[in-house]
């Protein structure tokens, strides 16, 4: 690249070095959505949102790209345990002019790159100060620029209910992190935090979008505030909450008609040598895996919390999904019969899914649902077979054969392909499978 | 076997569906002018393409079926897959000859084969709204190459018009010779017939704006910068986003 390209920019050189510190230091917030809003170009400006989000990218640890990820500063005040950009580590550190900002976000929009902006912030001064240039960029992208993009902006928590108010005004999206999920402990992890300076701005938030709301129903232009909520974020694994907890707070938090989504995160260790959080060599990703799971099962499959975790299992099987392990735990309910049962129950079977399930409901008003049909719709079969009936010959199903079969079957290794001897002729007799 | 021989335009099918029913016959092949008749065709019907036969059966079918389903069948069109033409008449005629509610009975293999053919083509576009990548030159237009596997360009386009309003684009199909372009006002169909004039994967340097190469580096150590090394995982990017359309994203060169 040469350097006369550069000179042509209104971008400084500094900018590249920027955007690499200032991604980095974003890079652990794993909320990426650009979802929940629909809004149509306004004529002549640019940008739009679509409902259902769209990824633009993935980056090798194939998480998905769809805003630009970005902090404003990672310069902070504060020295929480887990965060890699706490005010004791040596790091490299940068702060984005907001007109810098506002460009770098339209002309990556422009070329289709990403849906919007995803933008938070060290705290630096004070939690008004750092909240009030945040606002800024979003004021300026939307009313100088006329930005139709999405926007999510990070609620600093402590800020004032004014800021917040402003935010909701911009941005699509508020979102406030909760981290840790219990006060004793993130008390331990980060002493200059508490619950309360997450929770206030949140019930700010829920504040705005139901007032907004009632403000619509009587006129009809009134301004949307965050149309798409508000999410949050918990780091699984730096502490010792169990997954009880974990999703018992997040089933609260769902019944506030804001909150949209609530995030896991894997525990990084950013910093390995703070002695308060555990030495660990990997990353949970299947303890992870197996939260968002049980989230979607409290979201789009009717389950309570209590059903998929309670006091005799506090913590989620690694070894086999959320779902399965409830039907392995409630045999008697089985086998649901997929020509006869209700839609809830239908979607409780293993292997059937949202798409599957309604597929069944609306098949079986015309003809009898079998199982070839049931294969083709989609059912994964392998787990079904055991929980279902649909009036033919089947398989015995996991009364018969008890839940510890069902369970040892499903979990039980492939057996690894063998790869071909290369020195032996295998022309004559090729393997029977 | 009865074959039918139609122009391979959906005008062209939905005249075929409706000389079905003038004929009362069925046919059990389809093929374009000038492809060989298959080896046990006993008649060949020529249909002859009209587009006041084709509207009354599209209205027909309007007023049986909901929009989305309609939308549905336009998917499964453009999906290009061998014998999709073969599959949506046969779906037409099971809609105009049952009473009502087939298009829901998904234990009818041509329903659920429809849809499932539909599905896979709102994939691909939606893929198109993810991987498009443009380039800026020199004049201001922001052009994409694309290469999609079914020709899903068409229904991606009006996302495109919306978003990028005040910007001049053209989105090129190289597969398919074709794209189209937007100049600020319409959107037009364009083919480069002028082997010369097409354009490549990448811009060439003295087409491209003054600032395109420094938003393509910025973009990259963006997107490089973004990766957590602790959780890098390739099957997974590759799964998100199959190789096939890592040539033309900026980020991936």
């Amino acid at each position: 690249m040469s350097d006369k390209i550069v000179y042509f920019s209104g971008m400084k050189e500094g900018v590249f070095e920027k955007l690499k510190i200032l991604a980095e230091s974003a890079k652990y917030d794993v909320s990426c959505a650009s979802s929940g809003t629909t809004r149509r170009n306004r004529p002549g400006t640019l940008g739009n949102t679509a409902g259902w989000g769209i990824c633009h990218s993935f980056t090798e640890d194939g998480r998905c790209v769809s805003l630009l990820k970005i902090m404003l500063t990672n310069y902070c005040i504060y020295d929480c345990a887990y965060c890699i950009n706490r005010r004791s580590n040596d790091i490299r550190r940068a702060t984005f002019s907001v007109s810098e900002l506002v460009e770098l976000t339209i002309e990556f929009y422009r070329r289709n790159y990403i849906e919007g902006l995803f933008l938070s912030s060290g705290v630096v001064r004070n939690p008004d100060y750092t909240m009030e240039r945040m606002v800024r960029v979003a004021r300026d992208l939307r009313t100088v620029h006329r930005f139709g993009g999405y926007i999510h902006l990070k609620s600093i928590p402590g800020a004032s209910r004014e800021l917040v108010d402003e935010a909701g005004r911009y941005a699509d999206r508020l979102s406030v992190n909760v981290e840790i999920p219990t006060e004793r402990n993130l008390k331990l992890l980060a002493p200059e935090k508490d619950h309360q300076s997450v929770f206030r701005p949140m019930l700010f938030i829920q504040q705005g979008v139901s007032a907004s709301a009632e403000e619509r129903r009587k006129f009809r232009h009134a301004p949307r505030f965050a149309p798409a909520g508000q999410s949050t974020q918990m780091i699984v694994g730096a502490t010792d909450e169990t997954d009880r907890q974990i999703l018992t707070l997040s089933s609260d938090l769902y019944t506030r008609p804001s909150m949209k989504r609530v995030y896991y995160s894997g525990f990084i260790p950013v910093n390995s040598y703070d002695s308060r959080l555990p030495s660990v060599g990997q990353v949970p990703l299947v303890r992870e895996h197996r939260l968002y799971q049980a989230d979607w099962l409290m979201r789009f499959y009717g389950f309570r919390v209590d059903e998929i975790v309670d006091d005799a299992a506090p913590q989620l099987d690694l070894e086999i999904d959320p779902k399965l392990a409830w039907a392995l735990r409630h045999p008697e309910l089985f086998p649901v019969d997929v020509n006869r049962a209700d839609y809830g129950m239908i979607l409780r079977v293993p292997g059937i899914g949202v798409k599957s399930a309604a597929l069944i409901v609306s098949s079986r008003r015309h003809s009898r649902v079998t199982a070839t049909a049931l294969k083709k719709m989609g059912v994964v079969m392998k787990k079904a077979q055991y929980f279902i009936t649909c009036g033919e010959l089947s398989v015995a199903g996991v009364q018969d054969v008890k839940p510890e079969y069902v369970r040892r079957v499903l979990t039980a290794r492939k057996p690894e392909r063998r790869l071909p001897d290369e020195n032996q002729l295998s022309l004559l007799f090729p393997e029977q499978s | 076997m009865k074959v039918f021989r139609y122009d391979r335009s959906f005008e062209g099918l939905l005249t075929a569906l409706f000389d079905v029913y003038v004929r009362r016959t069925f046919p059990e092949a389809l093929i374009g002018e000038g492809e060989p008749v298959p080896m046990f065709a006993t008649e060949v019907f020529e249909v002859y393409t009209d587009s006041g036969k084709a509207a009354r059966v599209w209205t027909g079918l309007q007023k049986r079926v909901s929009r989305e389903v309609c939308n549905m069948l336009m998917y499964v069109w453009f999906s290009e897959e061998k014998g999709s033409d073969l599959l949506l008449m046969r779906y037409l005629r099971k809609v105009f000859d049952s009473k009502d509610g087939v298009v829901s009975d998904f234990t009818d293999g041509d329903m659920l084969q429809a849809r499932q053919i539909a599905r896979r083509v709102a994939k691909e576009r939606e893929r198109l709204l993810q991987f498009v990548r443009f380039q800026k030159a020199a004049d201001g237009t922001f052009y994409a190459p694309v290469s999609p596997a079914c020709n899903a360009l068409p229904l991606a386009i009006g996302h495109f018009r919306d978003r990028f309003a005040d910007q001049k684009w053209l989105i090129y199909d190289l597969k398919r010779r074709y794209g189209y372009y937007y100049d600020l006002e319409t959107v037009t169909e364009v083919s480069l017939t002028d082997v010369d004039t097409l354009p490549g994967i990448r811009l060439d340097d003295r087409l491209m704006a003054g600032d395109e190469k420094l938003f393509q580096r910025l973009w990259k150590g963006y997107f490089d910068a973004m990766t957590i090394r602790e959780r890098v995982n390739p099957r997974l990017q590759r799964q998100m986003m199959p190789k096939r359309y890592w040539r033309f994203l900026t980020e991936k060169q």
